[in-house]
């Protein structure tokens, strides 16, 4: 009762934040500046941040009635610079998934070799450490020279930024799994794959799943980045078109999408989490 | 014409004797009394498939009485669908039409979303690719150095390019030397030296040491148009201002948050400063030097040599475009046709004020100049030379440098003189020519002079 309650209170509070946050962004857009005297036809020529002094901020209300307009034809495709944002999306989610998904091949079997070998882990370190922190953006004129491919080159820059967060998990949650543990399987004469399966896996997994978890949150954000810098189809290169037209709404849209879409994915791996989870 | 008559008429004689259909003396008596036939038809597809089904047919039945005794017994359909199953007529037909077979239809052309570009993009809506038989893809592109890496990489087939590119990715400068070719210039004049509202009342040059510019790339005609308008009003480029190379779609927000001073820019980025009452047009780029290049239909080498009908078709279409888009009367046509978000993604006021020359300049004027932008295909060969000798200006270039060897290594000055006779358009006769610059006159047999004739420089 007293939780449900708790619940409710603080829905109220985030739909009153909202709500002042509208107003106050509507007020400060509303109002428009000092207007000149014009010609007609001169002002014909011009836009109306320049006529009516109107500010080149849109309002709340502009920027919902773009909302609407994107929900009612997600998918339309008027050629090749001109998609819908439905299309848009599923082409950065396609990336996405497609460099995440092979960055999960490579580093969890890699983190499962570094976690139980004290000797490769000392081996890969300096790797691992210089190349972590290097920004995924980065690579990306080496991709495209090497690649010669610009699609491909930026589901490599999402793979390899999605691969240290999961690797550096994965080996952690593998070697820091209780001595005991090991200690029964041990006693118990289990062989290495069965004790891997079914004592380490189990084991280390929340760890490995925050590390995806991690993984999957840099990617949509380096996706976006990557779309803008190479073009052609994806959100990002949504904005960076929105962007060129100078059309703020439009990039204010794109940017709540942006959100909306990263917290589904997070959402979907805290699940995951969440089931793997286990009491100690 | 004999050769026009539908050969699946037994009616018809293909031989010349007497007229085609046999129930004429002569053929002009018989071109008198079927005024309305295929004769007097001026469909030129139906002209070219009576062709070569004619061809088709005189080869299956040498005798004509056959032909004719064969129709009559099986009827005109069944004939053509059984021929048309051992002779494909509608595809010789395509091939036909276009000269020669296309070695590849299906192309991506890579462009920059500005009025440059205009002749590239209007030829897909307006359908000039599809003219030739090709099937092109125009592309939007981020950026200079993305449009270069895509054409290496050949994602690209052919792109949009600023005319100094081809030239310096030939000699390796700021990449890895790749044979390129220019077969097109694309437009002249059309950029403009833009400034911020705040400096309206500094309108000469001398005045604007300190000042912060962008241009689009380093090796642009912006570049060298600024540098040398700058330098010719006192001030170095290098160190009493500030340039930058900026994408041209952020050259306006820059502008308002106050990063930059002003840029000389490609439109619509210019009028589109004015539009949003960021900024005003200081001068035109014509003021400087009236018909300079700018942008540039640009293709590597092994794609020229690769596919040359295909690219022969690819630079016709972009020069009827271009032809098409001289013609002042039709630049509404096209404002309206390149504006919507697949293309330029801009409103229509502002490239209709850009591409007919009727604009407002930011200061309550409106001005009227019908040569803003203009289009004229032909890649003189000492445009290539100017660009050359201002690159060894700036220091881009070092050394000795093969100032007319390499103009004509990469400025396609023959292909385009023999299709721009074929789109109905005058070339120039030479190759080169003299012109001036600011009132200084420029001879393209003396660059070396020419660059030491200039009291800033970086030599």
């Amino acid at each position: 009762m007293r939780q449900t309650s708790l619940r409710l209170r603080a829905g109220i509070v985030s739909l009153g934040i909202l709500l002042i946050f509208g107003l106050a962004w509507h007020l400060a857009v509303s109002g428009s500046g000092p207007t000149q005297q014009m010609d007609p036809e001169y002002a014909k020529l011009m836009g109306q941040t320049a006529v009516q002094g109107k500010s080149a901020m849109p309002g709340p209300l502009d920027v919902l009635v773009k909302i609407w307009s994107h929900l009612k034809e997600p998918f339309y495709d008027r050629g090749p610079n001109d998609k819908g944002i439905g299309i848009q999306l599923a082409y950065s989610i396609g990336r996405v998934l497609l460099g995440y998904g092979l960055a999960m091949l490579v580093a969890l079997p890699l983190g499962f070799l570094i976690g139980m070998s004290p000797l490769m882990a000392r081996a890969l370190d300096p790797f691992i450490q210089i190349m972590k922190p290097v920004s995924p953006l980065a690579w990306m004129p080496l991709a495209l020279y090497t690649i010669k491919d610009s699609s491909i080159s930026s589901i490599f820059v999402i793979f390899i930024c999605s691969l240290w967060p999961m690797l550096i998990n994965t080996a952690f949650g593998v070697s820091s799994v209780r001595k005991e543990w090991l200690n029964v399987a041990r006693t118990l004469e289990v062989g290495p794959f069965r004790r891997a399966f079914t004592v380490i896996l189990p084991a280390a997994a929340p760890t490995i799943v925050t590390g995806m978890r991690i993984s999957i949150g840099i990617a949509w954000l380096v996706i976006v980045a990557a779309e803008m810098l190479v073009g052609g189809t994806g959100i990002g290169y949504f904005v960076w078109n929105e962007w060129n037209n100078l059309s703020i709404t439009n990039v204010i849209t794109s940017i709540l999408v942006i959100g909306l879409v990263g917290m589904i994915l997070d959402q979907a791996l805290a699940r995951v989490a969440r089931a793997v989870s286990f009491p100690e | 014409m004999a050769i026009f008559r539908n050969p699946f008429d037994h009616r018809f004689r293909l031989s010349s004797k007497g007229c085609s259909c046999g129930q004429h003396g002569s053929e002009a008596e018989h071109a008198a009394a079927a005024a309305d036939g295929l004769a007097a038809s001026s469909d030129e597809t139906l002209r070219l498939r009576r062709s070569v089904e004619n061809a088709v047919m005189r080869a299956l039945f040498p005798v004509d009485e056959q032909r004719r005794n064969f129709l009559k017994v099986v009827g005109a359909s069944t004939a053509y669908a059984a021929i048309n199953t051992l002779f494909p007529i509608a595809a010789a037909t395509d091939v036909l039409a276009q000269g020669a077979p296309l070695e590849k239809k299906d192309l991506k052309v890579g462009f920059i979303p500005i009025t440059c570009a205009t002749p590239i993009i209007m030829a897909a809506p307006m359908g000039f690719y599809s003219k030739q038989g090709l099937n092109v893809e125009v592309i939007k592109t981020a950026g200079w150095a993305v449009i270069r890496d895509k054409t290496l990489n050949k994602e690209y087939d052919a792109a949009h390019m600023l005319s100094p590119m081809p030239l310096a990715i030939s000699m390796g400068v700021g990449s890895n030397a790749i044979p390129y070719t220019m077969p097109a210039v694309e437009n002249i004049n059309g950029q403009a030296i833009t400034l911020a509202m705040k400096h309206k009342d500094k309108r000469d040059p001398k005045s604007w040491k300190g000042f912060k510019f962008a241009v689009p790339f380093d090796y642009s005609m912006h570049n060298y148009l600024l540098r040398y308008y700058l330098a010719e009003a006192g001030l170095d480029p290098d160190t009493d201002v500030q340039i930058r190379s900026v994408p041209p779609p952020e050259m306006v927000a820059n502008l308002r948050a106050d990063n930059i001073d002003g840029f000389l820019a490609p439109d619509p980025v210019n009028q589109r400063a004015v539009f949003d009452g960021v900024g005003f047009i200081h001068m035109l780029s014509k003021e400087i030097w009236d018909g300079h290049p700018c942008c540039a239909f640009a293709a590597s080498k092994e794609f020229v040599t690769t596919y040359p009908n295909t690219y022969s078709a690819l630079l016709k279409a972009i020069i009827e475009a271009t032809a098409f888009a001289t013609k002042t009367e039709n630049r509404k046509q096209i404002a309206e046709a390149i504006a919507p978000p697949n293309y330029l993604n801009q409103p229509v006021t502002v490239v209709e004020q850009v591409l007919t020359g009727t604009y407002a300049d930011g200061l309550g004027q409106i001005k009227r100049d019908a040569k803003r932008i203009d289009f004229d295909p032909f890649p003189w060969e000492s445009f290539a030379v100017w660009i050359l000798t201002q690159m060894k200006r700036w220091g881009q270039i070092k050394g000795d440098v093969d100032y007319a060897g390499v103009a004509k290594q990469v400025f396609l000055a023959t292909d385009a003189t023999r299709l721009m006779k074929e789109a109905g358009l005058t070339p120039p006769t030479t190759t080169t020519k003299t012109f001036s610059v600011m009132g200084k006159v420029f001879d393209p047999a003396k660059p070396e002079e020419y660059i030491a004739s200039f009291p800033i420089k970086r030599i």
